[in-house]
């Protein structure tokens, strides 16, 4: 078994005692980052980017605590969504629906628990069915040439943006924008500057990690400052935490047929976390049916979409790994995380780095582990970070951006563009526009444009050559379909009801009562 | 989806205004697109091509957020607008400041007023960009052994 050998080389870099402990640390600061209402993974992984590459870690080292870091937020999330209703970041509002009922029906530790195992469940799914497609789908990507590529590109694009949003206009001009703003800087063909405005500054283009950290981390600075503080950090005490065995076991099904629908809505380009979460609390409702009281704080309600979105945040790994499109917004950031180390994504890295894949693989594993016993038994830690006022939270965060950002590049420029893209991120989420396809454009601007000229050169101008294969054709058509399919779904699915409408709802109950001393 | 509602001017303004401003944009890059340098050898591409698609969807989608525009959503009021800007400043200012005056006293100001602006408590203010600026830069300086200059050169 090829796997096994390499799983095993991948637990001698992983079993190290340092890359242990960065694991462990990932995994901490991740659960807290994910906790925060507001902090979400991928802000979590953009702030801590510029950090870890200033700190000189090597690749295995700032992979491993990265994407411990992204685990860990994934599992936090659930925290807020249960105790204050407020979803610790996006994939998590599924988990609001039935994880507050539950915590006002005074069950917030069982919520935490059955959560946690079900994050845990999926995650591990993930986790080996990454190890087992990856490596197929990394020979099926030997087959890509630059038309395949420069049509996956825009598979991503056109899915990111046609199933994650509301508008499809919105969505494709956030790509084109990031796809306008990674042409910055030298035409590394005729070596010319574009789009510079003569200014020296940009002539190396706009750094991927500047947009990313004043996209997701600074614009929420911005967006706390509108709202004043309000809707975080309210005291939050829970009172002692059991594992109900029953539930657990009640939701078994539920947990293992989350997780696979999780890991294939995980592995779509595009389509991320947030989908999978959405899509498996869907399936469990329209299995269990009216009698499932889905909604009213059932803990399949709570075990699914958990189940769903960590496994989807694993299955987001595989195309980002094999082929260097990114499944979602926070791999999108991992993306960055790999170029800045000059590790290419793609088939090449299985045969060439296979230390790098295998010990990613391995610590998220080890990481899994580490996240179950920090979310199971150790979850009021975590719980004590909510009360943590915004008033302190996001000024920290600011400073951390900036000095993130000022020690990797040192230029006042890269902090002034830092603060425009967080002014753009604020703007952005109030038009209602993503911010994720400007990252993604930024990241995969070049490398795009590169594919469409050299397999303009090899048909010597043919247009038609860029359907010419049979994978090309079936990428293209995808493309289509998933830009275009979201406006006719759209009228037929309706999403279920947000946070704000479902606390609506129970507006004749008196508030839950949270402080228990 | 939202036709009743698209024949008041007045409504989905947040939309309108930013299409219009993407419409300006997309043609000014167009139009910086065209006036591109390009070399002597040239792919049948060229450099031109691309920039040119991308602001020709750019365009497009433009058009579509004036032509259909969402709903408005909230807007801030006068004040916090007045708010936000005070952050901007800030924030620039810091930027400027980081190098010639060193991490410690621009950060303790910035994150002072930073808190200041979400949440009116000048007490806790100070405090917060006191303790956030020594206690960061500890971490970063002696922890995290990142090469940060505390205090201006002069001192």
């Amino acid at each position: 078994m090829d796997i096994l050998s390499n799983l095993a080389l991948g637990f001698s870099i992983a079993l190290s005692p340092w890359t242990l402990m960065l694991a462990v640390i990932g995994c901490f600061i991740g659960t807290i980052v994910g906790a925060l209402p507001g902090l979400g993974p991928s802000n979590g992984v953009a702030l801590l980017i510029p950090i870890t590459f200033s700190m000189g870690l090597d690749a295995t080292a700032a992979l491993v605590l990265l994407t411990s870091v992204y685990y860990g937020a994934m599992y936090g999330g659930r925290i807020s969504s249960i105790l204050l209703n407020i979803p610790g970041d996006e994939p998590a509002m599924m988990t609001t629906l039935d994880g507050y009922p539950m915590a006002r029906a005074g069950r917030a530790g069982d919520a935490l628990v059955i959560s946690g195992v079900a994050s845990f469940v999926g995650a591990l799914f993930a986790t080996i069915a990454l190890a087992l497609v990856a490596p197929m789908l990394a020979r099926v990507a030997y087959l890509f040439g630059p038309a395949e590529y420069f049509a996956l590109y825009l598979l991503a694009f056109s899915t990111l943006g046609g199933i994650a949003s509301k508008n499809q206009a919105k969505a494709a001009l956030a790509s084109a924008i990031g796809l306008g703003i990674a042409m910055i800087g030298l035409d590394n063909s005729s070596g010319f500057p574009r789009f510079t405005g003569g200014n020296l500054h940009l002539a190396d283009g706009v750094d991927f990690l500047v947009a990313i950290v004043g996209l997701f981390a600074v614009s929420e600075v911005f967006v706390f400052i509108e709202s004043h503080g309000k809707g975080s950090a309210i005291g939050v005490k829970l009172d002692r935490v059991t594992i109900p065995w029953r539930d657990i076991w009640v939701t078994r099904w539920t947990m293992l047929r989350s997780s696979v629908l999780g890991f294939i809505a995980g592995v779509l380009p595009g389509a991320g976390a947030s989908l999978g979460s959405f899509l498996t609390y869907m399936m469990e409702k329209s299995i269990a049916g009216p009698k499932g009281g889905f909604g009213t704080g059932v803990v399949k309600g709570v075990a699914a979409p958990e189940a769903g979105n960590n496994s989807a945040a694993g299955g987001a790994l595989v195309p980002m790994l094999t082929l260097g499109v990114p499944g979602s917004g926070t791999t999108a950031v991992l993306l960055a995380v790999l170029m800045t180390l000059n590790i290419t994504p793609g088939p090449t890295l299985f045969a060439n780095r296979p230390d790098v894949v295998w010990g990613l693989i391995a610590s998220l594993l080890i990481a899994n582990f580490v996240l179950l016993l920090m979310n199971v038994p150790l979850v009021k830690i975590f719980v004590k970070v909510l009360s943590v006022p915004a008033n302190l939270l996001l000024p920290g965060v600011m400073m951390v951006s900036f000095v993130g950002i000022y020690s990797l590049t040192g230029s006042y420029f890269d902090l002034l563009l830092m603060v425009a893209f967080g002014v753009m991120g604020w703007l952005f989420r109030k038009l209602d526009i993503p911010t994720v396809p400007v990252i993604l454009g930024i990241l995969l601007g070049n490398a795009m444009e590169n594919n469409l000229r050299q397999a303009m050169t090899l048909s010597n101008g043919e247009w038609q050559y860029l359907f010419s294969s049979g994978i090309s054709i079936t990428l293209w058509s995808a493309a289509v379909l998933g830009f275009v399919a979201p406006l006719f779904l759209r009228r037929i699915i309706k999403r279920p009801a947000t946070p704000m409408e479902a606390m609506g709802e129970h507006e004749g109950t008196p508030p839950p009562k949270q402080r228990t001393d | 989806m939202r036709g009743a509602t698209r024949v008041n001017l007045s409504k989905g303004k947040g939309d309108r205004l930013f299409g219009v401003v993407v419409v300006l944009g997309a043609l000014a890059y167009a139009n910086a697109a065209l006036n591109l340098q390009v070399g002597f050898l040239t792919d049948p591409v060229g450099s031109k091509t691309f920039p040119l698609l991308v602001a020709g969807v750019c365009l497009i989608c433009g058009l579509v957020m004036v032509l259909k525009p969402d709903p408005d959503p909230k807007f801030p009021s006068g004040a916090t607008w007045g708010l936000m800007a005070v952050a901007v400043l800030t924030l620039v200012a810091y930027a400027y400041m980081l190098k010639p005056l060193g991490f410690l006293l621009p950060t303790t100001v910035a994150a002072a007023i930073l808190s200041y602006l979400i949440e009116p408590r000048a007490k806790f203010a100070a405090l917060a960009g006191i303790g956030l600026s020594i206690g960061l830069f500890v971490l970063f300086r002696f922890v995290l052994g990142l090469g940060l200059v505390g205090l201006p050169r002069g001192l």
